[in-house]
């Protein structure tokens, strides 16, 4: 008994450790490549994920020892794919391995490029972005190009159609449509009306089947576990030369000393590896007004209070999330009462409201969708009943010529049987 | 032996005297005797009729049986375990998601009251007995009680004789036996006796003039009421036979005078129009006003012209109110079931809902047969008996016999309304010949003394008249005609047993079949599956299933159901039809929109089990179709026939009921020499072995393949 405790007692500060507040942001990232030389290549781009805390892990795409999970626990919180022609990966990863990984909540970033391999294509359109079928065309745009030394094939493209864009973004590579049942995945960085995707070595033929702002050259997916998925269709806009030449759009009279690629990759991955735009709900409360416990079914016509706590995830800390349009349904199979939440700006947000004059099973439900957020969606089941039987008020005044009826009748009976008994 | 059983009885201070009248009691006098061996006999009557109904106890378990019991079951649980209040103002939020169900106010308690009354006076008397053997065994315990009530009400309406065959007959026949073996734990059960108390007492009213009966029998009634939604029957009958009574004893001529049949008629018809329970009352009341005013105005003429100003005036204001009623919706028409009992047709046409209960369908022949056997034609007979000594019991006697035979034949279930009559006027019967048959018998004996005046009256009352007044070929006869209808009676007796065994002792939740070697083989998958329910599926899951599982899933599954087998919201049970007989995809948003976590589907593919929801499959067609015209029946159908195999339209194919039901049968050789595939339900290989499954998983398949379980997937994650 006495080795019991001593053992529990050395054990409390690992205990302790493990029960450490939650961060959403990744910690391990396993990143895969198809050579090493890449590492220093893109090394710029490792750089800023390391200095923000994470903890790389190269390796080489076909490494026969690579695993994702061990012993049913997976080793790494998001996935770098940096291995474009990989057509086999070593270990036990494959497509589903991957798409797996997605499916219980982790991050992955995928970079494609010219010659992208099946296996890769194979992963994209798992998430709904389908890349060219013509493994050797890229993107070509005659109008939207960077400017440079050489006259060039105009495959590097100069794209400034994203938000808050300061210099252009350099892309060479690969171009990619949206699937349109996929209501999930986003352009984040599109072509230009301009570009169109075709082998710029060859004549064209045919009209090419990707045209104009239809292409996009980044994807982000959000999966309904709030899993990110960031596909680009270029390896080399990570890569430092990209990051560090300046760029100059054609047509353009500015030439900026630095493109916009590392800004751009810094701020999306933030996001993927959800450094930025995550939030969490908790302390979902709703009781009736003037009590303080949650009980377990409400009357019809009661008046009852609702509050959630919603807090976003700032890098470092859980902040206070402060909006205006956050709203609670009370659903059943339809909202019959929708309403805004108001906050006290801690993240504290709360309503009142009288349940509806309607019995069944209800759901307190919270769906907060919002563009670069992840989505709330929170459901709390609560039973409405309808009035006890003596809940009912006693005397309805519209009931009165029945309660007369009934008395008069009673009284008649009494008389007449009185009359009729003793008056022979 | 009656006797000997009877001296324990006694205090044991009284032996000695008991020791010295010894022999005097054994030539107790006539009336003492038959006295003894009346309430003998219906002692034994008493356990007869509660025994005879244990075969499903000894076949299977102590177990509630079919559908209804397990919600009966449910809610008597709840009685016991809340109280009065708690029951009366329940609601359910278990059942109809998301609708719930006010249960106190939507049901009759009458049964629920009764099982937690015994079950509590059982507690009282120190017997821990817990509640559901009491509600196995509630049933029998009233049909026991229905064959004594029987006794009186034959002694009240023939004689005593008529009684004790009577409570002999209705103790074990079929047509009461269905509803009420252990483990069928129905309103009917109480219901039964209720209706049949009632009767009695009424009876004994009229034959009394006392107030006190008739009292009694209201309290009866309101027993009734509180236990089964027949009570209308009662209602109805009563006014109906006093109006009978009427026109016997104030005369046919005042009756057929012209004016009161018109003025009644069109009462009657406006009345019927407006409402059902109390037609009959306001009918008699006008007949009483017509009769006062006439005796105030002594004038026929007079009266005429009053009969026909108030009939014109009566009948315009009726017709007006009528369509002002009917055209605002103030007056609701009657319910489809109440119009299926005056057409046997209209459900059929017109309200699948009602049209798919298999205890609605009009009875077939071969069920009367089977539930009645001898008293089939035993009741004509009785009835010829009854008019023959037309008095007021035997009135009443022979209208409910009349009105139920006609319920009887409409619906298969009220079968069981008329069974009490019909043994009632089965036993005038039989009791009637026995005793002028065997006062033929004994007459020879003494007929040297009585002459023959006794012998005429005699063969006078024996049904089938005796030809030739020469006594030895009378005798003869008598005592063949005896033979007869002990034969008779005695192949009843062996064809309600055999009834009861095989036919009503089933549980249907557990299902018996012969093995291939002659021996018994049980499959228990529906316990299976609810037992899996509740083990393994999140306590707030919701399941969806056709609505005949309902009660089963809640009660045994303690498991949140869509609909269940109060139908009383028809959309509900059409928008589950729909999901059934819709596309996968299509499908999937429907269970979306109800938060369906897992389906449940009844399969009888491996075993030959014939009520599967792919038999049933066409209800659900029909009842969906009923209220969403996107579900259109032809799309189902390959030249007006439902099929499975590969023949089968495409629709019928790819719907979800046919992929649930068939997924992975494909793959499952289930008899010797057939194809994999091959449904022993139907005798068919089915069309598509290759069932893929997008939107749902196998969660659970029980041993039989009987009931299958499937999880509804979540949205795709991507």
């Amino acid at each position: 008994m006495a080795k019991l405790i001593f053992l529990f007692l050395t054990l409390i500060p690992i205990l302790c450790t493990s029960f450490t507040p939650e961060k959403p942001s990744d910690q391990r990232i396993l990143v895969l490549l198809d050579d090493f030389a890449v590492k220093s290549s893109h090394s710029l781009f490792f750089k800023s994920l390391q200095s923000r805390g994470f903890d790389l892990d190269f390796k080489l795409a076909d490494d026969p020892k690579i695993a994702l999970q061990r012993y049913g626990q997976y080793l790494y919180d998001a996935l770098v794919l940096f291995s474009p022609t990989i057509e086999r990966f070593g270990g036990s990863i494959d497509a589903a391995a991957i798409l797996d990984f997605v499916d219980s909540g982790h991050d992955l970033i995928v970079a494609a490029d010219n010659n992208a391999s099946d296996l890769i294509r194979e992963i994209a359109t798992e998430c709904g972005v389908d890349f060219d079928e013509d493994t050797s065309a890229v993107v070509v745009d005659h109008s939207g190009y960077a400017v440079s030394a050489t006259e060039g094939d105009h495959t590097l493209i100069a794209s400034d159609d994203f938000i808050k864009s300061d210099a252009p973004v350099l892309f060479q590579g690969i171009g990619h449509s949206l699937n349109p049942s996929n209501s999930l995945v986003l352009k984040v960085l599109s072509a230009s009306p301009t570009a169109f995707s075709a082998n710029p070595k060859s004549k064209l033929t045919s009209p090419p089947s990707l045209l104009g702002s239809s292409i996009s050259l980044v994807s982000v997916i959000q999966a309904r576990n709030n899993a990110r998925i960031l596909i680009s269709g270029s390896l080399s806009m990570f890569s430092n030369r990209f990051f560090n030449s300046g760029v100059q759009k054609a047509g353009s009279p500015t030439k900026h000393d630095k493109s916009g690629n590392e800004q751009f990759f810094t701020e999306l991955s933030k996001w993927v590896l959800h450094e930025r735009g995550h939030l969490k709900a908790v302390n979902v409360q709703h009781h009736k007004v003037g009590e303080t416990n949650e009980p377990s079914i409400y009357r019809i016509n009661d008046d009852l209070e609702y509050s959630v706590e919603i807090y976003e995830w700032s890098g470092k800390s859980w902040e206070p999330y402060v909006a205006d349009d956050v709203q609670v349904q009370f659903y059943m199979m339809s909202p019959y009462v929708l309403k805004t939440l108001s906050n006290d700006k801690k993240g504290h947000f709360f309503t009142s409201f009288k349940v509806p004059d309607v019995y069944g099973v209800f759901q307190f439900k919270v769906e907060y969708d919002r563009l670069g957020y992840t989505s709330l969606s929170l459901s709390k089941q609560i039973p409405v009943r309808p009035f006890r039987h003596n809940e009912y008020e006693r005397f309805i005044p519209a009931a009165y010529p029945y309660y007369g009826a009934a008395f008069s009748m009673m009284a008649g009976f009494f008389v007449f049987s009185a009359v009729h008994l003793y008056n022979k | 032996m009656a006797v000997t059983t009877s001296t324990p009885t006694s205090p044991p201070s009284m032996a000695q005297d008991l020791l010295n009248s010894l022999p005097k009691t054994l030539k107790l006098k006539t009336k003492q005797q038959e006295l003894l061996i009346r309430v003998a006999t219906l002692g034994l009557i008493y356990i007869l009729a509660f025994i005879t109904r244990l075969f499903s106890v000894l076949r299977y378990e102590s177990m509630i049986h079919e559908f209804d019991p397990y919600f009966n079951y449910r809610t008597t649980l709840y009685l016991t375990e809340h109280g009065f209040s708690e029951f009366w103002n329940w609601f359910d939020s278990d059942s109809w998601y998301p609708l719930g169900r006010i249960i106190g106010g939507t049901l009759y308690p009458g049964l629920m009251l009764t099982a937690a009354a015994l079950y509590k006076i059982l507690h009282f008397l120190r017997f821990a007995v817990h509640i559901r053997e009491v509600c196995v065994l509630t049933a029998p315990f009233f049909a026991s009680n229905t064959a004594i009530v029987a006794y009186f009400f034959g002694k009240e309406v023939w004689d005593s004789g008529a009684g004790i065959v009577a409570a002999a007959l209705i103790a074990i026949c079929p047509g009461y036996i269905s509803r009420s073996v252990a483990g069928s734990y129905d309103n009917e059960g109480v219901a039964i006796f209720a209706l049949l108390l009632t009767f009695y007492l009424f009876v004994k009213a009229v034959n009394t003039g006392s107030l006190s009966w008739s009292l009694a029998s209201a309290f009866g009634y309101f027993y009734m009421v509180s236990a089964w939604g027949g009570y209308v029957f009662i209602i109805n009958l009563v006014p109906l036979y006093v109006l009978v009574l009427l026109i016997r004893f104030v005369g046919f001529q005042h009756v057929q005078s012209g004016e009161h049949m018109a003025a009644m008629g069109v009462f009657f018809l406006l009345q019927a129009a407006v409402s059902c329970g109390s037609d009959i009352w306001i009918v008699l009341q006008v007949f009483f006003f017509l009769d006062w005013v006439k005796h105030l105005l002594g004038d026929v003429k007079l009266f005429q012209a009053f009969l026909r100003i108030t009939v014109t005036g009566a009948v315009s204001v009726g017709a007006i109110a009528l369509g002002v009623g009917m055209a605002s919706g103030y007056i609701s028409p009657w319910t489809g079931r109440f119009y299926s009992l005056l057409d046997p047709t209209y459900a059929k046409d017109h309200i699948p809902i009602i049209a798919s209960v298999s205890e609605h369908q009009p009875t077939a022949w071969s069920s009367f047969m089977f539930d009645f056997h001898i008293l089939l034609f035993l009741f004509p007979a009785g009835l010829y008996f009854c008019f023959k000594r037309l008095s007021d019991a035997t009135i009443f006697v022979v209208m409910y016999g009349l009105t139920s035979m006609y319920f009887a034949g409409v619906m298969v279930r009220l079968i069981l309304v008329a069974t009490p009559a019909v043994c009632l006027i089965s036993a005038i019967a039989v009791s009637a010949t026995v005793k002028n048959l065997t006062r033929v018998v004994r007459a020879k004996v003494q007929t040297l003394q009585s002459g023959s005046g006794k012998g005429t009256s005699a063969s006078k009352g024996s049904s089938k008249g005796v030809i030739d007044n020469s006594q030895p070929f009378q005798k003869n006869g008598a005592m063949l005609l005896l033979l007869g209808a002990f034969y008779l009676l005695s192949r009843y007796a062996i064809h309600c047993t055999w009834v009861t065994s095989e036919a009503y002792s089933s549980p249907s939740i557990v299902l018996a079949a012969r093995g291939a070697h002659g021996q018994r083989v049980i499959f228990d998958d529906y316990r299976e599956a609810y037992f899996w329910l509740r083990q393994n599926t999140p306590p707030d899951a919701k399941v969806m299933s056709w609505w005949d599982y309902g009660y089963q899933i809640t009660a045994m599954g303690n498991r949140t159901v869509i609909v269940d087998n109060n139908t009383w919201n028809n959309t509900h049970i059409a928008t589950v039809g729909r999901a059934m007989s819709s596309y996968e995809d299509e499908a999937y948003d429907i269970m979306k929109s109800l938060d369906v976590d897992y389906v449940l589907v009844v399969f009888g593919g491996v075993t030959g089990y014939s009520s599967d929801d792919i038999n049933k499959f066409l209800w659900m067609v029909r009842i969906g179709g009923g209220v969403f015209p996107v579900i259109k029946e032809p799309d189902y159908l390959v030249n007006g026939e439902y099929r499975v195999d590969k023949g089968a339209a495409p629709k019928m194919l790819n719907c979800l009921m046919y992929k649930l039901s068939y997924y992975r049968f494909g793959e499952l050789t289930t008899e010797y020499g057939k194809p994999p595939g091959y449904d022993r339900a139907r005798g068919v290989e089915i069309g598509n072995k290759d069932i893929k499954l997008e939107y749902l998983e196998e969660a659970f398949t029980t041993q039989n393949w009987i009931v299958r379980i499937y999880k509804v997937k979540p949205p795709k994650n991507r």
